[in-house]
């Protein structure tokens, strides 16, 4: 999963877990919380996103609630990564744990809505496919990337629990 | 070269003499915290998966803070596995319905300076008053610190923060953090320390301090921290608990910034709907009305905020046409504010008691907002339906501009309602 390609969905800066998914769907497991992701600020969003989809945010993407389902409900609806200027800590974490690829882009601002982009996670490089335009973004240090290509905390684990085994 | 307070802490977690900002480490946990909403229905599926149990019953601590009392059977359902899961692995501290998590880490001193705490929310920076670093994570991180009893950290660079003189009569930390937050943004504080110290702090006690920690989860930052000093030795001491102050920074540490405050100039300050950054004086919205006044959550109803909210209630009714709830961060703040007589002042004005808990605070317990209704709270975040509908509107404050505006039906300089020295 080290090159991922998408359709790209924008929003703005400080978009937040509360936004992302609202306190009072907590109760619900997942599939029922995914019906509900963005419906505060893009109502009817979750039918909106194909399978792949990709989201471009500004700065601060996360902020908020440590709630781990604002990342579940994503790839439940089929969001494949987040391209954001800049991530709130805990919300890039749960990106990492739950297999979802968060992307550290400064200059992600400049993409628009309905392009699609080309992430390569191990150069840190964005590129616009409808117009060429390559961005820089911060790689993944490698302790990091090794957790989000088991597919998250979970696999990560599973694997170092295999290998002590063997 | 010297190291802050949080390299020192994490540098010990991760058996090394020191460490630099930036650098990926894995760290032993000292203590970790999950509550009723993020923990063990998320975490206990993850444990089964893998095969895995609790490494350490001994260094957990479960609340149940998020759904008590139980508002319907789903609620109910969350409250059984949780208490399920701390008899399954002998999880003997264990609170249900006695108060917020980060109140009780506190109080019930289990967090001691120059821990390591990781926590399963993101208001756990709260407990880095007592000189801990408190780190707020996701259930599936939990997870992982439950079943190895480590984590993966980047070292993180520190913002001293250094507030000068004292705070003016009617004037809290409340004001004085969201003065800060409204200055530097909800993401001036991206991935770092906000390390607090200078004359105001050393004047404040525990209670206080605690409102500065807990809303650096509002500046984005990773956590803030309050080195311990005389005050947290004497505050865990009544708690039967003998530690030495410290750890500090080094002399020679090296700050990414230093933020200056002086804490005399700063005045009662509101933040408006929808974001906790859009900071005014609350001389500047005064003439605001409304229907709803909420006194709650580990920011704003901890013992001390009830006193406050007494001070202006005290011989004065809530105003026709305004609900004021109270839902007390934690029993033992109600127990205290019963016998000292805040209780009775509460009661006497018109507020309706909530039972402790983060009720209406993330829009899941008792005293939700419906769709038009204008709140002023003194919790810590107001995104767009957080309290309940999308629709309502959330103003945040002290207790004391929260009790200001239940009396006078609209939001007003609390100022005008207490007796200030000339
Ligand atoms: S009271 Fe509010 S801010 Fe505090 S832990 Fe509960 S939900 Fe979070």
């Amino acid at each position: 999963m080290t090159i991922i390609e998408g359709r790209v969905w924008k929003f703005g800066d400080d978009v937040d877990t509360d936004v992302i998914v609202p306190g009072r769907y907590l109760i619900g497991d997942v599939p029922e919380i995914a019906r509900h992701v963005m419906e505060g600020i893009r109502p009817g969003f979750a039918d909106l996103v194909e399978p792949g989809d990709i989201i471009v945010a500004g700065s601060n993407f996360g902020t908020g609630s440590s709630r781990d389902v604002a990342v579940k409900a994503m790839l439940a609806i089929g969001i494949r990564a987040i391209v954001a200027e800049s991530f709130a800590r805990i919300y890039f974490r749960n990106c990492i744990n739950s297999g979802l690829a968060p992307v550290e882009c400064p200059g992600a601002s400049v993409i628009e809505e309905g392009q699609r982009v080309r992430i390569d996670l191990l150069d840190g490089k964005v590129t616009v496919v409808d117009t060429g335009v390559v961005l820089e973004a911060v790689p993944l240090p490698k302790e990091i990337a090794s957790i989000l290509d088991a597919g998250g905390l979970v696999g990560f684990m599973r694997r170092e629990i295999e290998a002590d085994h063997r | 070269m010297g190291q802050t307070v949080a390299q020192k802490i994490i540098a010990r977690a991760a058996h090394r003499d020191t460490v630099e900002p930036d650098e990926v480490l894995w760290v032993d946990v000292d203590i970790a915290m999950i509550h009723d909403s993020g923990g063990p229905r998320r975490i206990w599926p993850m444990l089964t998966e893998l095969g895995v149990r609790v490494l350490d019953p001994d260094r957990l601590v479960m609340v149940s803070d998020h759904y008590v009392p139980a508002q319907d059977v789903g609620a109910a359902e969350i409250l059984q596995t949780t208490r399920a899961f701390a008899k399954e692995f002998g999880v003997t501290r264990f609170h249900e319905a006695q108060g917020i998590a980060h109140t009780l880490m506190v109080e019930k001193a289990y967090l001691r300076p120059g821990m390591l705490y990781v926590g399963g929310d993101s208001h756990t920076c709260t407990g880095g008053v007592l000189g801990c670093l408190a780190l707020g994570m996701g259930s599936t991180d939990l997870f992982g610190v439950v079943a190895t009893g480590r984590t993966w950290l980047r070292v993180p660079h520190t913002i001293r923060v250094e507030i000068d003189g004292a705070l003016a009569v009617g004037v809290t930390a409340k004001d004085l953090i969201l003065t800060i937050i409204g200055d530097h943004g909800m993401s001036g504080g991206l991935y770092r320390v906000l390390e607090f110290g200078g004359p105001a702090i050393a004047g404040m006690g525990i209670q206080e301090r605690s409102v500065l920690t807990n809303m650096c989860a509002e500046i984005g930052a990773k956590t803030g921290i309050i080195p311990a000093d005389d005050v947290t030795v004497s505050y865990l001491a009544e708690r039967g608990v003998d530690v030495e102050p410290g750890p500090v920074s080094d002399q020679d540490a090296t700050y990414a910034e230093t933020w200056r405050y002086d804490a005399t100039a700063v005045e009662p300050v509101i933040a408006r709907p929808h974001r906790h950054d859009d900071v005014v004086p609350a001389s500047e919205i005064s003439g605001v009305p409304v229907g709803r006044a909420y006194i709650g959550a580990c920011t704003g109803a901890k013992h001390s905020d009830l006193v406050m909210a007494a001070e202006v209630l005290r011989g004065r009714s809530v105003a026709p046409g305004v609900l004021l709830q109270v839902a007390p961060a934690s029993r033992g703040a109600w127990e205290q504010a019963i016998g000292d007589g805040t209780a009775a002042t509460l009661m006497e004005a018109g507020a309706h008691i909530l039972s402790t808990g983060c009720g209406a605070c993330p829009g899941i317990g008792s005293g939700v907002l419906g769709p038009g209704e204008v709140c002023i709270s003194t919790t810590s975040r107001n995104a767009r339906g957080r309290m309940g509908s999308p629709d309502s509107q959330v103003y945040l404050g002290s207790a004391y501009s929260v009790a200001a505006a239940a009396v006078a039906g609209e939001i007003v300089d609390p100022r005008m309602l207490m007796v200030v020295p000339a």
